[in-house]
């Protein structure tokens, strides 16, 4: 009995350690740092008649089209397109792979907010040396900037968000509400809806980064400024205290939905009219369409409500690039692919599909700006979202390591949802912690 | 007889003549416990020397890897964030646990006692959530705890009461205790059980003979023949909770503003690896949580032992 015991004990503690050691056991550390040769247009072409097999991430659904037209197009090219998971969970899977070496794929899809973190991380291809210099001017130039990192261009825009108002027509007429303008007359909004109907929000939130930043953003805030490795945090700018002020009262009083997006319930808020409005990105339609059917002809689509009245600020949400990781094997063949999707045919191919392009070409084309969603009600939203886009603020710039600060949102303002913190405070705490972070990775931060 | 004897006498024989024959038996038992050596070391040592090499470097995206001495260990010994985690399960253990085994023994009492209608049912009932995976028990109490579209929220709406929300701050770690208590009264309900299979009944003739009530028999007879089951019911709670991970971090996505990314420790090393790449620190988080538990699991048991002396 006793021996029994003992070895259990023993058993037990090295499990312990075995379990995280084997999960780490995954990742080593090599630097893959090998220096790119520069690579032409004809050898990129040459590339593509030549054929091979390509692996590329990516969750981007239109994407699907895009490989099939690319196949087509190059009969000898095989693409692999892997769904290795949305957002966070792909940049685990992928830095793991990259750490460890092996099974990098030849193309991801990297969003905007975590390009820099890979690009500083010497874990992507610097795309000028394929021939990205000569793009210039094809994409708008928010996304364009968002995927130029230390000199480098790391990824090219694939899509963009550029924010706008989607709101529930048919819950503002039942209880004439106005389309607010600005966040105060939205704030006021929130307070008559909730009135009249204690099941019905404005909108949802939980706390959400990416929302937050990018309201910051169009409040004129510039809290993330980068310089090489000097990293300068400021979460309590003008641009920051002018969100937190306007966006506590919505928290305190219990205007916003406490539901979280992308769950069930939020899809089902916005389909029964409970969820009235959302300030998204212009790649949403799609998935209003495909994940909320109920709402088909109640949405409409307004500008951005503003933080001074007659203002036309507007900010991007969301958006990815495709970028090369360094460890891949295809480069050439790659950044063929790269293009065809982001700048050639597929750009159409993705459009058709509901995605919102990054390009100068489409963005201003007749077509793209005349089209009519039934969704909408028959309302021509890409006007909207196309002002929106030109509106954007700029100057704006994440952090190296924003996929980090990201995870930790919740830890620190998620609080203001939850206690008795003020958003002030947990945006305080925010940058404390991504702060911390920092040092330890190496930067300088003030 | 003929075949098995002249071995015997060659050992013998050999053995007597010095060191060349003794090296020989040397080498015939490594032979035998070789294969398991090998894997032994493979599966158990290499990962924890690795992790051990692991938590002695330091990488950076900003100048890269380097080696740091103890300094991990430092960090994890000042570090607020692990040691509210520790505290978290912790708390948790000193209160779940107790609960969870008092009801276990209630059960298994019960279920020994003979004086209940439908035992094998309800054995098997009690046992059933234990096969539920943690996952999807944890995804199916999650549906029940939401206050807006789970089962307290219809109870909210149809009885017009407003009962607390389980995934608030004050209360998430009762939620989780109430969740694991399901998962696992069944388990160590069977690990009382077998062992109270075990009590000789000429015990009980006698306690009858000699009249002992029903509550004397089981503080008398009961009880002390399932100490060491309770022992190692016990040991393997206490593992469980420092191991506390599959619950809040299902739990995380329904309430990601209540159950941070360093809840336990163990989700603190999981969010410290895969999120911030921190794998050094990562592993020394582990490491220490390891030679806590293991501690802490060896006290109880040397306590016990002392009792039982």
């Amino acid at each position: 009995m006793f021996a029994n015991r003992r070895a259990l004990l023993r058993t037990a503690a090295l499990a312990t350690a075995v379990a995280t050691a084997a999960a780490l056991a995954a990742c080593g550390t090599d630097d893959n740092d090998g220096a790119t040769t520069p690579v032409t247009a004809d050898q990129v072409q040459s590339a593509l008649e030549a054929g091979g097999s390509i692996t590329v991430w990516a969750w981007e659904p239109t994407l699907k089209q895009v490989v099939t037209s690319f196949q087509a197009k190059y009969p000898k090219v095989k693409v692999n397109l892997v769904n290795a998971g949305t957002g966070n969970d792909q940049y685990t899977a992928l830095q793991n792979a990259i750490a460890a070496g092996s099974g990098v794929p030849d193309v991801a899809q990297i969003e905007y907010y975590a390009l820099p973190q890979f690009a500083l991380g010497k874990s992507l291809t610097d795309l000028s040396s394929l021939g990205a210099g000569a793009l210039d001017g094809t994409f708008t130039p928010g996304p364009w900037s968002s995927v130029k990192v230390a000199g480098g261009t790391f990824g090219l825009p694939m899509d963009s968000g550029p924010m706008a108002l989607f709101y529930n027509k048919e819950v503002f007429d039942k209880h004439q509400l106005a389309v607010p303008t600005t966040w105060e007359e939205y704030v006021a909004a929130a307070r008559k809806l909730h009135a009249a109907d204690p099941k019905a929000y404005i909108t949802n939130d939980t706390g959400d980064a990416g929302f937050t930043t990018s309201l910051i953003w169009q409040a004129g805030g510039k809290p993330f400024s980068v310089d090489g490795t000097k990293v300068k945090l400021d979460l309590a700018d003008q641009g920051s205290t002018t969100f937190a002020g306007t966006w506590q009262q919505l928290i305190s009083d219990k205007l916003v939905a406490p539901v979280g997006s992308w769950s069930d319930g939020w899809y089902k808020g916005l389909g029964d009219g409970t969820i009235a409005t959302l300030v998204i990105g212009a790649w949403m339609p799609a998935n209003l369409e495909s994940g909320v059917p109920a709402g088909k002809g109640k949405w409409r689509v307004a500008p951005m409500p503003q933080w001074t009245a007659g203002g036309t600020a507007a900010a991007e949400n969301g958006g990815s690039s495709l970028a090369i990781p360094k460890a891949g094997a295809h480069n050439a063949l790659a950044y063929g692919f790269l293009k065809y999707a982001t700048a050639g045919d597929g750009v159409k191919i993705r459009i058709d599909n509901g995605a919102f392009p990054a390009t100068n070409a489409e963005l201003k084309s007749e077509a793209f700006l005349n089209k009519e969603f039934p969704y909408f009600g028959g309302q021509k939203a890409n006007e909207v979202f196309a002002q929106s886009a030109a509106d954007v603020v700029k100057g704006w710039s994440y952090l190296p390591f924003q996929v980090y600060a990201n995870s930790v949102f919740n830890d620190t303002v998620g609080k203001a949802y939850v206690s008795g913190t003020s958003l002030a405070d947990g945006l305080k705490a925010w940058q404390e912690a991504a702060a911390k972070y920092g040092k330890d990775q190496g930067f300088t931060v003030d | 007889m003929t075949v098995l004897g002249p071995p015997t006498i060659q050992a013998t024989g050999r053995a007597g003549r010095g060191s060349p024959a003794r090296r020989r038996r040397a080498w015939t038992g490594w032979a035998f416990v070789g294969p398991f050596m090998a894997v032994f070391a493979f599966v158990f040592l290499a990962p924890i020397a690795y992790a051990v090499q692991l938590s002695l470097f330091r990488t950076r995206m900003i100048g890269g890897t380097s080696f740091v001495g103890l300094d991990n260990y430092e960090r994890a010994f000042t570090d607020p964030q692990f040691w509210s985690a520790v505290g978290r399960v912790s708390l948790f253990l000193a209160v779940q646990v107790p609960v969870m085994l008092a009801l276990a023994l209630l059960v298994a009492l019960a279920i020994d006692s003979g004086r209940l209608y439908g035992r094998a049912f309800f054995r098997v009932a009690v046992f059933m959530p234990y096969a539920v995976p943690a996952v999807v028990a944890t995804l199916m109490w999650g549906f029940m705890y939401g206050s807006r579209f789970g089962l307290v929220g219809d109870l909210n709406d149809a009885l017009g009461t407003s009962l607390p929300d389980p995934l608030s701050p004050d209360l998430i770690l009762a939620s989780i205790g109430n969740i694991v208590t399901w998962e696992f009264v069944g388990y160590n309900m069977l690990i009382l059980y077998s062992a109270l299979r075990t009590v000789p009944k000429s015990l009980y003739e006698a306690a009858d003979i000699d009249g002992a009530g029903r509550l004397q028999v089981i503080r008398s007879i009961k009880l002390p023949a399932i100490r060491g089951a309770l022992l190692i019911a016990t040991i393997f709670s206490i593992i469980g909770s420092f191991q506390l991970f599959n619950e809040p971090s299902i739990l995380q996505s329904l309430a990601p503003n209540v159950i941070t990314t360093y809840f336990t420790p163990n989700l603190y090393a999981y969010s410290l690896s895969f999120s911030g790449q921190q794998y050094s620190y990562s592993a020394t988080v582990a490491i220490v949580m390891g030679l806590l538990t293991a501690v802490v699991a060896y006290a109880v048991q040397l306590r016990a032992a002392r009792r039982e002396r």
